[in-house]
């Protein structure tokens, strides 16, 4: 093979796994639009949330340190050498569920049958107490997030490559990061338990059956604000995977929260209420966006990840406005 | 014409009752001081011209409106106000006039979730899959499977069911509201829409239902001549009032009914 397409196809490779980051943050979105109709502008501050949470276990930080500083003039940081990987992400999952609990008792319960307008509002409400909690929680540094997942360049994969190309024609192989090779794995794992549960068991049954029809759910003996709490929390969950492979990526940090934004094309390509649509939509726009700056980010002089997403997203709406796999609206009139 | 206990069924005690019913929406009285009772076994119709309230009083026995006045008591006992899931796990299940099926599930996806009430693995069991829920599982698609074969529905068990003709949709919401296995079955219409053929099958479903396995059924229909061959006591609404209750041939001949059907002056 020639150096060039080797080149395109490195290219459309690393999209791909960067594609799969931008899926992991839509399916959040995607879980509670179905289930509720809300569109959860809290989505990304739930990976930040958790993320801190989980780094904030690891390292034995106590919670609202600086607080308790403050009031009592000690100088409290830590409570000893934190807790190993493995438990600090179960206890983080307790943490998200117990969140999800909260946020159905406190805020949902009172805004059931409310306009989207105004459960969008109240996400966005929720979104930057979350914002604030988090900081006052666990500090505002940024922190490094390691769970022990392979990171760096596969030099396995880099000599493979190598071989493939022409001979002489010095190709130096494909560079791939193992960190998103593995964040690519564990999400397709999250995806195919995710679809094995909700196909096979009662509770999935049930969260579908609440995703398709409200009234005939409450009508076979569902509880809408038990699935609530159990959609938000694995909601949660999503968000904390994400959380964990955008952090360890790119550091905790505020700048976490705003992947959320980069999740909006990514539903507009893929439609708002469809799983598979969030993977393909993820997987368009990484691949999309990569090699639209390899091939003519250059003339217009660079930095096309930022906008071209979005620029995309706009040209979709124009075709097709329900997504590719959305639910296509027709009224009888 | 079948009077109750005549064709060997058993009519039983008192199941539903419900009692000085008054149900308004803001200034409009849907329902006015509402009384009677559901037998356990029969066949219980409630009619009414458009508008008489009888969708209301449905909506009122499976929780969905919360009356102003009045109580329901089910099984000897005084309902508090509850919440329609809440009635279901008590043994009410119910159709709909404009059906309320899950369109994007399978028929069997549709009947298991009305057996929802049943299955009591909990979260942990199900995430392991292996073992007791799964045991659950296929014990549950066994009865799920009885009902297909009783309704005739086979050949659909995979289709969505929002792909199906409105006759076998109604019939999908028929079975689950059967997988339920409910004591008390409420039916808003259950042939409104239908052709003469569908319309038999249906009758034909309601009397096996209450026949095969006693459950007590109410009903609404439109259909004056199936009301007739069907029910056991009818009971008439009209503007929110109770105008009648009896055997089918006392409304038939009774003069408010009449008068409310036909117009003053017949």
């Amino acid at each position: 093979m020639s150096p060039e397409l080797l080149n395109v196809l490195e290219v459309m490779l690393n999209g791909l796994l960067a594609g799969v980051m931008y899926s992991l943050v839509a399916l959040g979105f995607v879980l509670i639009y179905k289930a509720s109709g809300i569109f959860n502008y809290a989505q990304g501050v739930m990976a930040l949330f958790a993320a801190l949470t989980l780094v904030g276990f690891q390292t034995g930080q106590i919670p609202f340190a600086h607080v308790i500083n403050t009031m009592f003039g000690t100088h409290v940081e830590t409570w000893g050498p934190g807790v190993p990987t493995f438990l600090a992400i179960i206890l983080t999952i307790g943490v998200m569920v117990l969140f999800a609990y909260l946020v159905e008792r406190v805020v949902l319960k009172h805004m059931v049958n409310q306009a989207p307008i105004i459960l969008f509002m109240t996400t966005i409400g929720l979104a930057y107490f979350m914002e604030g909690f988090g900081d006052l929680m666990w500090g505002a540094d940024i922190k490094t997030m390691d769970v022990g997942l392979p990171s760096g360049a596969s030099t396995w994969f880099e000599t493979t490559t190598a071989s493939w190309a022409a001979e002489g024609s010095n190709y130096p192989g494909m560079y791939v990061d193992m960190l998103d090779v593995s964040a690519a794995g564990i999400a397709i794992l999250l995806v195919v338990v995710l679809t094995l549960f909700s196909q096979y068991t009662k509770t999935g049954r049930a969260l579908r059956a609440v995703a398709d029809d409200h009234q005939a759910a409450l009508t076979v003996g569902i509880s809408l604000r038990t699935i609530w709490v159990i959609v938000w929390s694995i909601a949660g969950c999503v968000a904390l995977v994400a959380g964990i492979m955008w952090g360890a990526k790119s550091g905790v940090q505020f700048s976490l929260s705003l992947i959320a934004l980069k999740a909006l094309p990514v539903l507009i390509l893929g439609g708002f209420t469809s799983i598979p649509g969030a993977i393909v939509g993820g997987l368009i726009i990484g691949v999309g966006e990569k090699l639209f700056e390899y091939s003519i980010g250059g003339m217009l002089g660079g930095a096309t990840e930022n906008w071209f997403a979005y620029g995309l997203a706009l040209f979709f709406l124009m075709f097709r406005p329900q997504g590719l796999f959305g639910e296509r609206i027709i009224e009888r009139v | 014409m079948a009077e109750p206990t005549q064709d060997g069924r058993k009519i039983g005690g008192t199941l539903l009752e419900v009692k000085n019913i008054t149900l308004s929406f803001g200034g409009v009285k849907a329902l006015t001081d509402i009384s009677f009772d559901i037998k356990e076994g029969e066949i219980r119709a409630i009619i009414g011209p458009n508008g008489a309230g009888k969708s209301s009083m449905l909506n009122v026995i499976s929780g969905f409106y919360h009356p102003q006045q009045g109580e329901v008591w089910f099984r000897g006992q005084k309902r508090a106000s509850m919440r329609p899931y809440e009635v279901a796990r008590q043994g009410i299940a119910r159709t709909f006039q404009n059906i309320a099926l899950f369109k994007g599930m399978s028929t069997l996806d549709n009947l298991m979730t009305g057996r929802i009430t049943h299955m009591h693995k909990n979260l942990f069991w199900q995430a392991i899959w292996k073992g007791p829920a799964e045991r659950e599982e296929i014990a549950h698609r066994e009865r799920v499977e009885h009902i297909i074969d009783f309704l005739g529905i086979q050949a659909i068990r995979k289709t969505p069911v929002g792909r199906l003709p409105y006759g076998l949709q109604k019939r999908v919401e028929l079975g689950r509201a059967l997988a339920a296995e409910a004591k008390l079955l409420l039916l808003d219409e259950p042939m409104a829409g239908m052709n003469l053929e569908e319309k038999e099958d249906m009758c034909r479903f309601i009397l096996d239902v209450n026949d095969e396995f006693g459950t007590t059924i109410a009903l609404i229909e439109h259909d004056m001549g199936v009301v007739m061959d069907l029910s056991d006591r009818v009971v008439v609404l009209d503007y929110g009032k109770k105008l009648a209750d009896g055997t089918p041939n006392e409304v038939r001949n009774d003069p408010a009914v009449i008068e409310a059907y036909l117009g003053v002056g017949h």
